[in-house]
């Protein structure tokens, strides 16, 4: 055999490897998708991937939501959220990143220091004092303490992104501006914004993820059921209703991933990127 | 000083103000607080009484804290080696030869992104539930079913098992690493008649020791901080004899249901020590098997 048909065989080997391979780690996913479209005695019974019966009577049910709620409340809260902590994160982290590449300023490699470390302190250490300041503000069940701090450049992580990102660009730019009577406001709205369109659209997908993923935060400021997101109100709906209504359960899981999904098909290759050049956690 | 640079520092600090704000309100003062209120009884119904470090040292003595400790450290440290073992793998398994690199990259990416959410806790709570896909599985070969996530033995490896199936993004990471590694020490390296094996141990596996070293470090952190999960399989508790009792969930369960804010304080400084003080051993020990190009 020449070299050329073992490279070809070895190649065809690898693919069948790696397709039986993604199958066995996404089959849950796959299950549980499968699963949504069962009727409710089915589901446990036969485990096969391909519903003998199709329903979508668990999307119908589940929608209804929890206490007359309808999960079309829960999405639109955490639709808010998202907005609301995209704005914040662009806003404010392009500003201070503007600031640290392109400003020549008392104190700055000690300012960023202290925005570099602040990228390894653990949340915890200051989750407590910040809830009782949010509290004594009466902010506890609102959405003001998940979309504040993102006003406050609070995710250094895309700070950090960004400055890197401005550092590339020549500073010519940015002089020959300055020739033509440019202060630090029109460079940074008129040069360097739409030059850093890509960190932007990286701050946006990840600040998207993050926030639609979390529920820790959500836990701790929100429990009006009219303010749930989906996070939260996913957990409610497992811990009130049994096995029994497992299909629903896993209809609106299914929902609530959807989002997700969606950014992850249209900006693979924004999210891959994102993550092999600054190590963007997933 | 003269004008101009007067003026840019001015520039300077109204570009960083929401950061400046954020960094006083959010981290810097809570930090402080924080750790005054770790050396009090704090409840948020009683105004908060000294008591030195009374918190510190009733951590010792507190079974539920050496409970949550262990436990997380047993997620920590067999997860995140696993994960990076499975991440690196795979990146080694696709970094040459293979069709559709690029699709199979994104499809192993999937869980990385739907992994940390409410829904894939749910779902794995069922996976290894009583009447889970693995009973399913295992009773086909006459195995005997029982509560993966139940099971007070099992419970905490089917959360390590979830961070492992998280491997997509340290896998990228590495994937950008390998890509990195100049073909002429390969081409040297052939030239000199080396072997498969001592071409991995020589130039890869070297080469990539950076990457190694920024993987650990990320997912130490990040899976020291795990909650959800271990929220959603134990129902907000611990689980089975507290056998999923992560750090954070116990951190939780002081602060925001019994409202000892206190010693939750106490439990969050803790954290960070312990945090910090892997990664400061993590940098230590870089010395000894970290190779940066000369």
């Amino acid at each position: 055999m020449t070299s050329a048909n073992i490279r070809k065989r070895n190649a065809y080997t690898k693919t069948v490897i790696a397709i039986v391979f993604a199958f066995v780690m996404l089959y849950p996913l796959i299950w549980m998708l499968s699963s949504s479209f069962k009727p409710q005695n089915l589901i446990f019974r036969e485990m096969g991937l391909w519903p003998s019966t199709f329903t979508l009577e668990n999307y119908v049910n589940g929608w209804r939501g929890i206490s007359n709620i309808s999960f079309a409340v829960f999405f639109k809260n955490s639709f808010i959220i998202v907005l609301f902590s995209i704005l914040g994160n662009l806003l404010t982290c392009s500003m201070a990143a503007y600031a640290f590449a392109r400003i020549r300023f008392k104190g700055r490699s000690f300012w960023f220091a202290l925005m570099f470390a602040s990228l390894l302190l653990p949340h915890h250490v200051v989750l407590i004092p910040q809830y009782l300041l949010f509290n004594s503000l009466d902010w506890v069940d609102t959405y003001m303490p998940l979309i504040a701090p993102k006003f406050l450049a609070h995710d250094a992580f895309f700070i950090f992104l960004m400055v890197q990102f401005i550092r590339g660009l020549p500073v010519e730019l940015d002089q020959a501006a300055k020739v033509d009577g440019c202060g630090h406001a029109q460079i940074f709205a008129r040069i360097i914004l739409p030059l850093v369109i890509p960190a932007l659209v990286t701050t946006t997908i990840f600040t998207f993820i993050w926030t639609w993923n979390d529920f820790f935060s959500q836990l701790i400021y929100i429990s009006d059921p009219r303010k749930l997101t989906v996070a939260l109100a996913l957990r409610s709906f497992m811990d009130s209703m049994g096995q029994s209504s497992m299909g629903s359960l896993f209809a609106m899981s299914i929902l609530s991933l959807i989002p997700i999904f969606a950014i992850f098909l249209f900006f693979q290759r924004w999210l891959i990127e994102g993550i092999a050049t600054s190590g963007l956690k997933g | 000083m003269n004008r101009t640079a007067f003026r840019e520092n001015i520039s300077a600090y109204l570009f960083l103000s929401p950061w400046f704000i954020g960094l006083l309100v959010l981290s810097l003062g809570p930090m402080a607080v924080s750790l005054y209120l770790s050396m009090t009884d704090y409840t948020m119904l009683e105004s908060p009484n000294w008591t030195g470090f009374e918190n510190y040292q009733r951590m010792g003595s507190d079974p539920r804290f050496v409970t949550a400790l262990k436990v997380t450290l047993t997620y920590v440290f067999l997860g995140v080696p696993l994960q990076l073992i499975t991440a690196f793998s795979l990146a080694l398994f696709m970094n040459r030869g293979m069709k559709g690199l690029s699709l199979f990259r994104a499809i192993y990416y999937i869980p990385s992104i739907l992994g940390p959410s409410v829904a894939v806790a749910i779902l794995w709570r069922q996976v290894f539930g009583y009447e889970g896909i693995i009973n399913d599985f295992l009773t086909k070969f006459g195995l005997e079913p029982r509560s993966w996530v139940g099971d007070p033995s099992t419970a905490l490896y089917t959360l390590i098992l979830l961070l492992v199936w998280q491997f997509g993004s340290p896998m990228i990471i590495f994937l950008a690493g390998l890509r990195q590694i100049p073909a002429e020490l390969y081409e040297a390296a052939s030239i000199d008649g080396a072997s498969v094996f001592s071409r991995f141990f020589r130039i890869t596996l070297p080469s990539i020791t950076p990457i190694i070293l920024f993987n650990l470090i990320m997912q130490v952190i990040n899976a020291f901080q795990a909650f959800t999960p271990a929220y959603i399989v134990g129902g907000g508790q611990g689980g089975a004899m507290d056998s999923t009792l992560f750090y954070t969930l116990y951190l939780y369960i002081k602060a925001f249901t019994e409202f000892r804010m206190g010693y939750a304080s106490a439990l969050a400084w803790v954290l960070l020590v312990i945090c910090g003080v892997f990664v400061w051993l993590l940098f230590l020990s870089s010395r000894k098997w970290v190779h940066y190009e000369s």
